[in-house]
């Protein structure tokens, strides 16, 4: 079987009819190479672009692609998905043991369509596909206990993925995660709602199989060259070592670490929190996904006395990385490293997401101590640095008690729309943001990206690169032109699938080497370039006909008022790029139609 | 780069967990094990890291030890293992295995690998090829005494 087709078989499950079928997709696989590229093809002939995003005519759909555990670094899945948190086009990335379960396992994508009427969880082993009760794990306190459970309750330990949701999910919040072997996330815009609104507990995955290369010299030859440059390379050092919390300190320094809900960029805490601090206090260990040498994910331990009876103690272990030390540390004012990471347990025990969480909460704090809302509607006193309020507050989302916590499921914006206090809440077509106040390519990007995320383009990358040289900020047309190339080059490596913190390592002429590696025909990098292209178009598009425009994406008023990294930002000139992006998509896509 | 445990000159030598706390799961030895076979993936290792119940406990490597007086050896009913030269583990006769499974059943670790594909068992040849791709000092090579 060739490479291609080998890549090439969806794994199609209707959860509906409690049936399943696999086709060969390589139509799909030989035009658009994998991951990122095929799901957006999938989610067009999946998904109708009224679809309400928690009824049964949403679908999930998981894709890996042509490097997923071929090259080191070819460690994650892409999920794609109508969000319910903004209603449009959504995709979120997670790695653990997900892409080699799916690929091993034999498949390039499942796409996950209907919606049960009763409580279940799937498990994908091999060619079988079993629906399975899950009324003894909705309602489960603990995502960490489910995981538990679905360990005991499947074989394959080592070769299996353990997706699985929260309480979150299963009530409909709609920035709820989907958790993968307990410390990796399909994090962002409301994964876990989908899950929960098809009432899908969980996804096992047992992928133990492999499959040839047909030119194993070469191939060999490359994937030890990428793996060398991957373990001695300057390049992924900083992931390796303190991790991606070792941007606290610098972030903080440059004034771009967004403090108390955005109010300032500058942490005077920020050293209690930072990457060094806690790898000298609390880190426990570090593990790795699949197929990658870096290990970066960082696990404290948390070692806590019970009141009640004289040493007796447990012992938690909860994972941090930069986002969460911004969304949940600094931006909440947050200087203790231990409430920090009980804050971070109760979130990852409810299974939601960090980063909106965050600014959630810090919505929730300002509005509360400007008096927009009270105890009433918050049932808590919210305070910058009260860790155990916010542990309440958590739990409330979840719960629901009010009229409050049900718009707070919603997501900031609501929140803001209902009870005032817009300038202040932050978001993006209302996707809560990553943590970079560094300057106004970021903000830019945060606009245009398809995903809202700061992983579209790595603007803030761009920002501080400007800040280090002592660079003005460029032009509009150049502003913008740096942030379209970076995007639709990352839809190539996100259709490869890698990693995105191997985007130094995987340059244009690495991956076109490592493609040939497996009999792939590419020409030259640009052909490469062409085809991210066409996948960016293509996201858009779909957007486009769910009705989304980019031009009414409003900056909140905050993040122009507190200056960044880079000084204040001219609304102006975010409108500047964001028109300059409108004009160039129209082109393109009149060509993409010739 | 390849050791011949049998090599000429060279006291022969076994693979050794050297430290299982320092695995992170990276996995990338399974993957170098099937990539011998000219394979993508697991089906073809010899060698298995699983999480000890739950990644933040660490993980577990599991691989055949080289025993000295090998279970898996006395439970095949077709004498198609034999140990190798100087004890450096065993060698399978993939002619004469049946593939009846007992020499799995007698390895109480679990280092006895199956390939779903032929139906025959595989166990680990003591190469020492995964070495260079593990990433953290987990594995070495270790004379045989």
């Amino acid at each position: 079987m060739s490479y291609i087709r080998y890549l090439s078989k969806v794994l199609y499950i209707d959860l509906t009819r409690k049936t399943f079928w696999v086709e060969s997709r390589e139509d799909l696989f030989s035009e658009w190479l994998g991951g990122i590229g095929v799901a957006t093809q999938l989610y067009k002939e999946e998904i109708p672009s009224k679809a309400d995003p928690l009824g049964p005519e949403n679908a999930i759909i998981f894709a890996v692609g042509p490097f997923t555990m071929a090259y080191p670094l070819g460690s994650k899945t892409v999920a794609v998905f109508k969000s319910p948190l903004n209603g449009y086009f959504a995709e979120s990335h997670a790695g653990g043991r997900s892409a080699a379960a799916i690929r091993l396992a034999g498949y390039g994508a499942i796409v996950i369509k209907g919606a049960s009427e009763r409580p279940l969880y799937l498990v994908i082993d091999g060619n079988k596909v079993l629906f399975r009760d899950a009324g003894t794990l909705w309602g489960m306190r603990s995502t960490e206990t489910v995981g538990r459970v679905l360990r005991d309750a499947t074989s394959g330990a080592g070769v299996r993925t353990i997706m699985r949701i929260g309480k979150a999910g299963e009530r409909l919040v709609r920035y709820a995660t989907v958790i993968t072997e307990t410390y990796r996330h399909f994090g962002r815009l409301g994964l876990g709602a989908v899950f929960g609104s098809k009432k899908l507990k969980a996804l096992v995955i047992i992928g133990k199989g492999g499959f040839k290369v047909p030119n194993p010299k070469e191939y060999r030859e490359v994937f030890k060259e990428i793996y060398e440059t991957a373990t001695k390379s300057p390049v992924m050092r900083k992931y390796h070592d303190l991790g991606t919390a070792a941007n606290v300190i610098p972030l903080s320094k440059i004034g771009a670490l967004p403090t108390r809900n955005f109010s300032s960029g500058n942490f005077e805490h920020a050293e209690e929190i930072s990457g060094e601090k806690l790898a000298e206090h609390v880190l426990a260990r570090r593990v790795a996904c699949s197929g990658c040498p870096i290990a970066c994910i960082h696990v404290a331990a948390l070692r806590e006395p019970y009141g009640d009876e004289p040493y007796f103690y447990k012992t938690t272990f909860i994972s941090y990385d930069y986002e969460l030390l911004y969304s949940l540390g600094s931006n909440l004012g947050i200087s203790s490293r231990e409430g920090l990471l009980k804050l971070i347990y109760a979130v990852e025990e409810e299974g939601l997401d960090a980063i909106s969480t965050g600014v959630i909460l810090a919505w929730i704090t300002e509005a509360f101590k400007k008096g927009l809302i009270s105890e009433k509607e918050v049932l808590a006193k919210p305070d910058w640095g009260k860790y155990e309020e916010y542990i309440k507050i958590v739990h409330n989302i979840i719960k629901q008690p009010n009229e409050f916590y049900k718009v707070a499921a919603l997501g900031v914006h609501e929140l803001g729309k209902k009870y005032g206090g817009e300038e202040f809440a932050i978001e993006f077509n209302k996707v809560e943001p990553a943590g970079y106040h560094t300057g106004p390519l970021f903000i830019a990007s945060l606009i245009i990206g398809a995903r809202h995320s700061h992983l579209d383009s790595g603007a803030y990358s761009m920002d501080q690169k400007l800040l280090k040289a002592g660079k003005p900020v460029p032009g509009v047309k150049e502003g913008f032109k740096m942030i379209y190339e970076e995007e639709s080059w990352r839809q190539v490596l996100n259709s490869l699938v890698i990693c995105l913190f191997a985007r130094g390592l995987y340059k244009p002429e690495v991956v076109l080497k490592a493609l040939r590696g497996l009999g792939y025909r590419f020409r030259s990098v640009d052909e490469l370039k062409e085809l991210g292209k066409r996948i960016y178009l293509k996201k858009h598009l779909i957007k486009l006909s769910e009705g989304y425009d980019p031009l009414k994406v409003k900056v909140p008023k905050r993040l122009l008022e507190v200056k960044t990294a880079l000084g204040p930002v001219n609304g102006e000139y975010v409108r500047g790029i964001v028109k300059e992006y409108v004009t160039t998509v129209r082109e393109e896509s009149k060509k993409e139609l010739l | 780069m390849l050791v011949l445990s049998s090599g000429e000159g060279l006291r022969p030598r076994r693979l050794v967990i050297k430290d299982v706390n320092r695995c992170v799961g990276c996995q990338l030895c399974m993957l170098a094990c099937s990539r011998r076979f000219a394979e993508v993936g697991f089906a073809k290792s010899a060698i298995h890291v699983r999480s000890a119940g739950g990644v933040e406990r660490g993980f577990v490597v599991v691989v055949c030890r080289a025993c000295k007086d090998p279970p898996c050896l006395r439970a095949c009913p077709v004498g198609a293992i034999t140990q190798r030269k100087g004890g450096a583990g065993v060698v399978v006769n993939y002619s004469k295995c049946i593939g009846c499974g007992f020499c799995r059943e007698a390895c109480v670790i679990g280092a006895v690998m199956w390939d779903d594909l032929s139906n025959k068992p595989i166990i680990c040849t003591h190469c020492g090829f995964c070495i260079d791709f593990c990433p953290h000092g987990v594995l070495g090579l270790e004379e045989v005494c």
